[in-house]
């Protein structure tokens, strides 16, 4: 099978997928309908702890929870791998691994490099599962979360219900 | 690979509202979202304050909260005893004690130092209490999502993210750069 060359971009279907969240439970992007979903591909666990940008996505699950969105990182690290980091961290959103076929997912979305790893790549998809925004950054930045707050805000249905606390 | 991407730009001006040294009309701004906790932030401040004192009246340093609780358990109460300090006119020597104190930022060491500066102990020991200052530093941490900040720390020179070196003289040359191009 054929890869995209570049990141899928806002208007394609959100490929679909079925990988572990957890050793005994995996996540299927199409039992998410109906809600949006905020995809962060992410090169590897366990970089350095004050520059992390999953740190603050979990930071802002309130704010994400106002649109009902579903948040979750992606990497090809293994299910154990997540399962340490995000005890370490304390992360409360699933971190999913696209390890077997080895990054199988991020080259679908088109954001795989040549490194063996996904780059930092974040997608909104809406709840019928079309992708409405995509950012990629440069290596070495981090992009953070204030793109896909600001696409979310903008996504149509997709209406903010009550100020976080 | 390509992509979209902007390169961020800070949403919210530095402005009467943030916690500020230096003159007001100063043509550099540097701005800072820091965390208390994060031992970067600890690492930094010498340098910084040795670039205020090059910069003298030429740059204005701004800070802003940007607590990670995830990694950091007492950013986030630091940062509200950092702010109650501030109501009492003390919010530099608090943001310098907790910088050289991270090792012990639990509420009761924030208390105790509240006393050291010579403020109203009880007042910031109540205000953690009832977290008078969260909205504050929430203000803050949105505003830095908004603009980008996905660590700390991170910095702000009149309103662009640099991403350059944190050495003393690559931040002193961004600096009078800056100076320059607002000339």
């Amino acid at each position: 099978m054929s890869y995209p060359n570049k990141p899928l971009p806002p208007g394609t279907p959100a490929p679909d997928f079925t990988l572990h969240s957890t050793p005994d439970q995996s996540v299927s992007l199409h039992e998410l309908r109906g809600r949006p979903v905020v995809l962060i591909f992410y090169p590897a666990d366990w970089s350095p702890v004050c520059s992390d940008e999953l740190a603050v996505f979990n930071q802002l699950l309130p704010e994400f929870e106002r649109y009902n969105a579903e948040v979750m990182g992606i990497s090809v690290d293994g299910i154990w791998s997540h399962t340490a980091f995000a005890d370490d961290r304390n992360y409360q959103f699933p971190l999913l691994s696209d390890f077997e076929p080895k990054g199988e997912v991020a080259k679908e979305y088109g954001v795989y490099r040549q490194e063996g790893t996904a780059a930092r790549a974040n997608f909104l998809i809406d709840p019928e599962g079309t992708i409405v925004w995509n950012e990629v950054s440069p290596v070495g930045i981090n992009p953070g979360a204030g793109g896909v707050l600001d696409a979310l805000e903008k996504l149509e249905g997709a209406k903010a219900k009550e100020p976080a606390r | 690979m390509s992509g979209t991407y902007t390169e961020p730009t800070l949403t919210v001006p530095v402005n009467d509202d943030d916690w500020t040294i230096g003159p007001a009309d100063a043509r550099v701004t540097f701005l800072e979202y820091g965390d208390f906790e994060c031992p970067h932030c600890g690492h930094m401040e010498p340098i910084l304050r040795e670039l205020r004192r090059m910069a003298g009246d030429g740059m204005r340093f701004a800070w802003r909260q940007f607590p990670l609780t995830s990694s950091h358990p007492y950013a986030e109460i630091a940062a509200e005893a950092s702010e109650a300090a501030g109501a009492q006119g003390a919010f530099w020597p608090m943001h310098d004690t907790l910088l050289a104190n991270q090792q012990a930022l639990a509420p009761e060491d924030l208390v105790a130092y509240a006393g050291q500066l010579g403020l109203d102990a009880r007042a910031v020991a109540t205000a953690l209490a009832e977290h008078t200052y969260e909205p504050n530093v929430r203000e803050d941490f949105m505003s830095g999502v908004r603009s980008g900040v996905s660590g700390t720390p991170t910095f702000f020179i009149n309103g662009a993210r640099y991403d350059g070196d944190y050495e003393l003289d690559a931040l002193a040359r961004a600096v009078q750069r800056a100076a320059r191009a607002a000339r």
